[in-house]
């Protein structure tokens, strides 16, 4: 029998690997984007687990709704490290302080 | 039985597959990695009843998004040994965070066991009858249409800033201009002379 607890496991170390993926990855922005991707995954997992448990629909709309922001974000994400990279052309997050003031 | 031992399976391949997704060398490794652990969370999802999101996390996460990683892992030009320089150098904070944060998660898992929460009457109770995409949506073109309305706006300004942010004028090519063509008379361009025989032409 799969319980609510199995998702909730599942998820939280999915989510764990997401952050420790943004804190491993520190020299490697892509990396980064795609640990998002997973912590994004790690949420839709947590609320359709809830919606299942719960007998209630609208867990899975959000999750909906979650995946359009989150290909959004990786679609904007993409793009700024596109143009990041031509005009420094390396991909590191240690050296982002053109923005200092 | 088989359901638990296929949630067990979908479960260790899609951490494995997470964990390699932050600890590979090649970028290109780890995006391929990304698109195993969606696979096997969309069997999760299947195994949760929501068939609908495990459909939409293969086409939009796998056909879209991972390849969308792909085609900028092989665009740059990245030195990839240069990058995995200092990663050992975060790992002990990043651990130690990690550890903290799965802390932090099974307590409020044995809270929420525990029963502490109280939740209220259900929004749209699932009925066994209707499939899950019809009911999926029913509500979204009903109760969540405004919100629906608004996540393709969210989509469409992605876009736009997307092509904005990328877009750049190009100085070493010649595009074609074609409202300049189609502007183009015959007149403006062709005269009609006259011209005696054997003389040669004047350009």
């Amino acid at each position: 029998m799969i319980t609510l607890t199995h998702y909730l496991v599942v998820s939280a170390i999915l989510f764990t690997l997401g952050v420790l993926g943004i804190f491993m990855n520190r020299k490697n922005l892509i990396v980064i984007l795609m640990a998002i991707e997973l912590i994004l995954l790690s949420v839709n997992l947590n609320l359709v687990a809830f919606s299942n448990a719960l007998g209630d629909l609208v867990g899975q709309v959000f999750a909906m709704f979650v995946l359009t922001v989150a290909a959004g974000e990786a679609a904007i994400g993409l793009a700024i490290l596109v143009i990041y990279f031509r005009g420094r052309g390396t991909i590191s997050v240690e050296d982002v302080n053109r923005m200092k003031g | 039985m088989i359901q638990l031992l296929a949630f067990y399976l979908f479960a260790f391949v899609v951490c494995a597959s997470g964990a390699m997704t932050i600890l590979s060398r090649n970028p290109v490794h780890s995006v391929l990695w990304l698109i195993l652990a969606f696979f096997n969370a969309a069997g999760l999802m299947v195994l949760a009843n929501a068939e609908f999101i495990a459909m939409l996390l293969v086409i939009v996460y796998v056909g879209a998004v991972a390849v969308l990683f792909l085609f900028v892992v092989m665009m740059l030009n990245i030195d990839f040994a240069e990058l995995r320089a200092g990663v050992m150098r975060y790992a002990a904070v990043g651990v130690a965070l990690a550890v903290a944060l799965v802390a932090e998660i099974l307590i409020a898992v044995g809270a929420y066991s525990a029963g502490a929460l109280q939740l209220g009457r259900r929004v749209a109770p699932v009925d066994v009858k209707v499939p899950n995409i019809e009911a999926i949506g029913q509500l979204l073109y009903s109760r969540y249409l405004f919100v629906f309305e608004g996540a393709g706006l969210v989509l469409l300004v992605a876009m736009i800033g997307a092509i904005v942010l990328t877009l750049r004028p190009r100085t070493d090519v010649k595009p074609q201009k074609i409202s300049r063509q189609v502007q183009r008379r015959a007149k403006d361009a062709t005269r009609n002379v006259n011209h005696p025989v054997g003389q040669g032409v004047e350009l």
